[in-house]
């Protein structure tokens, strides 16, 4: 095996189709670069779904003597809020009960809204209700039966699933993911027909040298390969550039989801290295597959 | 060194034969003509002997080998010992006299020392010594054609094919041209020449095998091109 003659070659192939290698490499770049932020937003939400769902809370809000709901009249009273507080207690499904009362509540509204003393100031402390914190085993399946249980019940204003309020979140991010998914793999099949273009080009080009190549007795792994290693390669500076956006991505856009959380959702460099990696061998098994299919198409003994 | 046993071949769609049930041998060192009209099956069988076509029917052994039995991954190997001369060169334009033909020994990935010894030993061989370093472009015809030749004979191969080596080539010229072949012919080399050009056949007083509509209709051993008696 002569390597010098077949980079030889592969750099006569690369440079001969230069606009379609260009191409090639960009669109095999914004493909592996959105499927790789795909994997990141999958990773992104697992990430903080797991954490939430450990957090999760029903909050059972009790009526103060502001409440506008017609169901309250007047604000709790202390047997209608011990009765509530024994009725989610005994319920198996239920794994702590805590009081926040109306001092507190208004405490943590305070620290919520810090930079907002406009809008805090327009809310009296009595304007916030008290309410009973739940925290449930299994927040996904349990939540409609304890809700069910309390809601209703005298001195219950309302009952509130954060998990309704997460779903929406997780709505938006689910939705992101699949549209950068969906995107990523349209363009990968249009990266597959153009590696096929590509390659069907080069060895159009080249038919002369192959030709002799053929009738000279060139196995056919050594007329292939320069080819097919031209797929491969242009597929790997693909990869680079799409490595460089990945990088990107997660320290631009995902980072900064870091700011409105107060706990770590960040991810890793190990994940984004993953990512990087699996991007990797989809691009070279692409670009490889695809130039070997085309290959052996047009490159017949 | 090449035999055909009841060999036809009829392409697909066509329903006349291009080659039928030929039947012949050609021994180690050989010189055979090939001639025949356009369409009367020489090209077919030079490609049989390559076995860039299969036979519809019969067989075909080329250097002690059964083409039928040959791998695809082992056809290069035959490929190897056929060197091939076309009407139409088919030299690498941007290549010069001495890297076209050390690109028949680089594309089998013979060892640079081996090349740098025996390309210059064809290249004077088919009489272009001093020309090393000149483009296609800047040779004749004829001188195109002996680089072609020696392309074909650098790799030593047992078989030499060549399909109207002089179709291109003037009268003059071609005489040149069938001076090396003969030469080649002399190294031990069988040589299988597919022609139209009546002076050089009658000229050489080889064996000639003339073919119409994919038949063998004669077969002399000292013979000339057209039907003398």
């Amino acid at each position: 095996m002569r390597s010098n003659f077949v980079f030889q070659e592969i750099w006569v192939g690369l440079r001969r189709n230069l606009t379609m290698t260009i191409a090639l490499v960009v669109v095999v770049a914004i493909s592996l670069s959105l499927l790789g932020t795909g994997l990141l937003f999958v990773k992104q939400v697992d990430s903080t779904r797991t954490y939430w769902q450990s957090k999760v809370e029903i909050s059972v809000y009790l009526c103060t003597t502001d409440s506008p709901n017609p169901a309250c009249s007047g604000a709790v009273t202390g047997a209608e809020q011990q009765q509530i507080y024994q009725t989610l207690k005994a319920m198996p499904q239920v794994e702590d009960v805590s009081y926040v009362s109306q001092t507190q509540a208004f405490a943590l509204f305070k620290q919520d809204f810090s930079n907002d003393p406009s809008y805090v100031s327009t809310v009296g402390e009595n304007e916030i209700p008290p309410s009973f914190e739940v925290k449930l085993r299994d927040p996904a399946a349990d939540y409609n039966i304890v809700a069910s249980a309390v809601t209703g019940a005298p001195g219950v204003d309302s009952v509130v699933d954060e998990m309704t309020i997460l779903a929406k979140f997780y709505r938006l991010l689910d939705g992101a993911r699949n549209a950068v998914v969906i995107v990523a793999l349209i363009l990968i099949v249009a990266a597959i027909l153009l590696v096929a273009n590509t390659i069907r080009l080069s060895a159009f080009n080249r038919r002369r040298e192959t030709g002799i190549m053929r009738l000279v007795g060139a196995s056919n792994f050594y007329i292939q390969l320069p080819f097919l290693l031209e797929g491969v390669i242009a597929g790997l500076f693909g990869w680079a550039l799409a490595a460089g956006l990945l990088i990107g991505v997660k320290s631009l856009l995902l980072n900064n989801l870091q700011q409105y959380f107060s706990y770590n959702v960040g991810l890793t460099a190990a994940d984004l290295v993953e990512v990087i990696v699996l991007a990797m061998c989809v691009g070279v098994l692409l670009c490889g597959v695809t130039s070997f299919l085309t290959l052996r198409r047009y490159l017949r003994v | 060194m090449i035999n055909f046993d009841n060999v036809t071949k009829i392409y697909p769609n066509q329903n006349r034969a291009a080659l039928e049930n030929v039947d012949l041998t050609v021994n180690k060192g050989e010189f055979v003509f090939l001639v025949g009209p356009s369409g009367s099956g020489k090209s077919t069988f030079l490609r049989l002997i390559l076995k860039e076509e299969r036979p519809t029917d019969g067989q075909i052994h080329v250097a002690g080998k059964d083409l039928a039995r040959l791998t695809n991954w082992k056809v290069p190997h035959l490929r190897r010992r056929i060197g091939c001369v076309f009407q139409d060169f088919r030299l690498l334009p941007n290549k010069n006299v001495y890297q076209n033909v050390a690109f028949a020994l680089e594309v089998i990935g013979k060892p640079r020392r081996f090349i740098r010894r025996v390309v210059p030993e064809v290249i004077d061989l088919v009489g272009l010594e001093g020309k090393h370093d000149r483009m296609p472009d800047e040779l004749s015809g004829g001188e195109q054609q002996r680089v072609a030749m020696a392309r074909a004979f650098v790799n030593r191969p047992m078989i030499l094919l060549a399909d109207e080596p002089t179709g291109n080539i003037d009268p003059a010229t071609s005489i040149g041209i069938m001076k090396v072949l003969d030469r080649i012919n002399r190294t031990g080399t069988t040589v299988v020449m597919a022609t139209h050009d009546a002076a050089i056949v009658d000229s050489m007083r080889k064996r000639v095998i003339e073919l119409e509509y994919g038949k063998v209709v004669r077969d002399q051993v000292r013979g000339v091109y057209g039907q003398a008696y």
